[in-house]
């Protein structure tokens, strides 16, 4: 799709230059506004250090991990199914995630974290599957439509969770978990986000394989891959990530697809070589709206999912009007 | 011959067909059994459908047959029953037109963002005025003012991204969709901050449910139904041929852009009266149309788009019948019907293996 698709490939070579430290160093920055952001403050407040180690610190962490995580997916989607509007969130996969944490919520309503996560990373998973097989069977005019798609398969399943929900009277809640949101991410809540630092490492190692299916399924196979395995082995990592972190923050709309779509824009496709900036750009569009989301209505907080959706929108829309003027 | 079994006041469009049909020689069936089965299930329909309507107006209703009271409650009745052929019509005739002008058969115009802008309309009448407010909010001019916002925002999106010179039918869909994601996340928002009695109110509005149609709304929302149904049926022969597809249809000498930009519009405004009228349904017309193209067998409009506003029709008044009295939960109607739409939906796009 992109013009600069292999503009140069000894960018692989370099994995880390210059920029990339300086990039490193402006989001570490962001973290740091981020963690000494908030009205209860951690330093003149008496017990400011122990609110700052239970509620600051987890949230950072929480900002990076989801952040990196939901980028990686995104940006593993569009490489397995060539297309670039698609993400968790424009397939249906994040409302299969929100049914399966609805799932388990009704047949074990005091189930731990970690069953609720189990729940929602089973579901998610036959999700992207259904997505896939759907994608293989169904032959497409336009990459358009392939988001259309997803998004009535996604408008299904939640179609499914709201009745669900109706009838056990979740429905409430259904909608404020589903808004992502990092207002309640503390110690103790959100330790098994670290599971997704093993997707992080996961995709980092199979950046190259990934790039060649990247390709199309006869040119992956051409050249020695096993496609069917890694297409297993990518939506698993897309479903435990889609899964954990919809369980632990919630949605993040877009943030998947417009990440990947940035760095490729400035940088072009190479995979391994992207791979550093998809992490920090997803960390440091996570934060950005975190921090609009804690202080545009301060002493109150918005779900960041607003912020996310609603500058989402935009640059998805901004990526359609763009596309449409290239004519493809 | 058939022309007497439509009656008129449930299937007033059916009648010109068979005046037309009779001195065609290719007809739009292949077969002449096809059109025979046509005008079996028509007939069916038609029974079942008016079967079903006096099942809702008289079943269980107290007073004797005939009576002064007996004909009050029917009225009351009515309101509903009206509401229902209402829906049915705009949302049957809104989703073939769609379906064709976009040239995909597995769309319906309702993912266009008209229900985000439903329910971000009565989500922020709540927020900002209290349950108090939502109800104060329920009168003619509320509803002409969505009909109005809906209507407009359709047409900023159509005149903007269909009259370029690299107009992308799909392009338009998605920018749509988004722009309902967005607001649909501003909704969300604003629904977390409601006390959960406010959001039980609201949440009884934002189900499509026919209780929501009140009386009041008609004198506007038929007109304007009945209008838009006729001229998109009046334009049915332009709708087969836009169904060609762009090239086609302008080898043929249809202005392929400006018919596409009309029947959108018409879509626009029978799909804002619906979701006005009654709130979002958003399977309910791909449901009728799949099931319509299935049973009429055949791609000429004039016999597709009545017999799926009869299905539609059917649809609604026989489920609110068998939830009414049979099982008694008159509330998840339409959440059944999503269900069972959005199910057939995941099984006609894997079955059918293109788009």
């Amino acid at each position: 799709m992109s013009k600069t698709a292999v503009r140069d490939d000894r960018t692989s070579r370099k994995l880390f230059d210059v920029k990339l430290l300086l990039g490193t160093a402006a989001v570490v920055a962001l973290l740091g506004v981020s963690i000494f952001t908030g009205e209860y403050s951690i330093f003149s407040a008496e017990d400011g250090a122990q609110m700052f180690a239970n509620t600051r610190i987890p949230r950072t962490v929480a900002l990076i991990l989801s952040g990196a995580a939901m980028a990686m997916s995104g940006l593993v989607m569009q490489l397995l199914t060539q297309n670039k509007f698609v993400e968790p969130s424009t397939t249906g996969t994040t409302e299969w995630a929100g049914l399966g944490l609805l799932v388990v919520l009704f047949f074990a309503p005091n189930s731990s974290i970690l069953v609720k996560m189990v729940g929602a990373v089973v579901f998610s998973f036959v999700g992207a599957m259904i997505f896939f097989a759907f994608l293989r069977k169904v032959s497409l005019r336009s990459s358009l439509i392939v988001p259309i798609v997803g998004i009535m398969l996604g408008a299904v399943v939640s179609s499914v969770s709201t009745f669900f929900a109706l009838q056990t009277n979740l429905l409430q809640n259904l909608g404020v978990w589903f808004a992502g949101s990092f207002t309640s991410v503390m110690v103790g809540q959100y330790e098994v986000l670290w599971l997704v630092l093993g997707v992080v490492v996961a995709v980092f190692f199979y950046a190259d394989r990934l790039t060649v299916a990247g390709l199309g399924e006869e040119i992956a196979t051409n050249v020695g891959l096993n496609y069917q395995r890694l297409l297993l082995i990518g939506t698993a990592l897309i479903a435990i990530s889609t899964g954990v972190v919809t369980v632990v923050v919630g949605s993040l709309p877009f943030l998947g697809l417009i990440v990947p779509n940035i760095v490729s824009m400035i940088r072009g496709d190479d995979l391994r070589s992207n791979l550093p900036w998809v992490c920090l750009t997803g960390i440091a569009v996570v934060t950005v709206c975190d921090l609009i989301a804690r202080t545009i209505i301060s002493p109150f907080e918005m779900p960041v999912s607003v912020v996310l959706g609603i500058v989402g929108a935009l640059v998805f829309i901004a990526m359609i009007v763009r596309q449409r003027k290239n004519v493809r | 011959m058939s022309a007497n079994l439509f009656t008129p006041d449930a299937q007033p469009l059916a009648q010109k067909p068979a005046s037309v049909r009779a001195n065609r020689g290719a007809g739009a069936f292949s077969t002449p059994k096809a059109r025979r089965n046509y005008i079996i299930i028509m007939v069916a329909l038609l029974m079942l459908s008016a079967l079903a309507t006096l099942g809702l107006l008289a079943y269980k209703n107290p007073m004797p047959f005939g009576s002064e009271r007996f004909w009050l409650i029917a009225e009351r009745r009515a309101s509903a029953v009206t509401a229902m052929g209402v829906v049915a019509l705009s949302q049957a005739v809104a989703t073939v037109a769609f379906q064709t002008v976009t040239n995909n058969r597995i769309i319906t115009p309702s993912i266009m963002g008209f229900q985000s802008l439903y329910t971000a309309i009565h989500t922020a009448t709540i927020y900002f005025f209290g349950s108090a407010g939502l109800i104060a909010a329920r009168n003619t001019e509320m509803f002409v003012f969505q009909l109005v916002l809906m209507v407009l925002l359709s047409l900023l999106l159509y005149s903007w991204l269909l009259t370029g010179k690299n107009a992308n039918m799909h392009a338009m869909l998605l920018v749509g969709i988004v722009i309902g994601g967005g607001l649909g996340s501003v909704s969300t928002f604003m629904q977390r901050m409601l006390t959960p009695s406010e959001f039980d109110i609201l949440t009884a509005r934002l189900f499509g449910s026919v209780n929501n149609a009140d009386p009041e709304y008609y004198p506007i929302a038929l007109p304007l139904v009945l209008a838009s149904t006729l001229l998109i049926y009046l334009n049915s022969r332009n709708l087969n041929v836009l169904g060609l597809g762009k090239d086609v249809a302008q080898n043929l000498g249809v202005n392929h852009r400006r018919h596409s930009l009309f029947m959108l519009v018409l879509v626009s405004i029978l799909m804002a009266v619906s979701t006005a009228l009654v709130g979002p349904m958003t399977f309910l017309g791909f449901l009728v149309a799949i099931l319509a193209y299935q049973f009429a067998d055949t791609f000429d409009h004039r016999y597709v788009i009545p017999m799926a506003a009869l299905i539609a029709y059917m649809v609604l008044t026989v489920a609110y019948f068998l939830m009414q009295h049979v099982f008694y939960a008159q509330g998840v109607v339409s959440i059944v019907i999503e269900l069972v739409g959005g199910i057939v939906f995941l099984i006609v796009i894997l079955k059918k293996g293109r788009l």
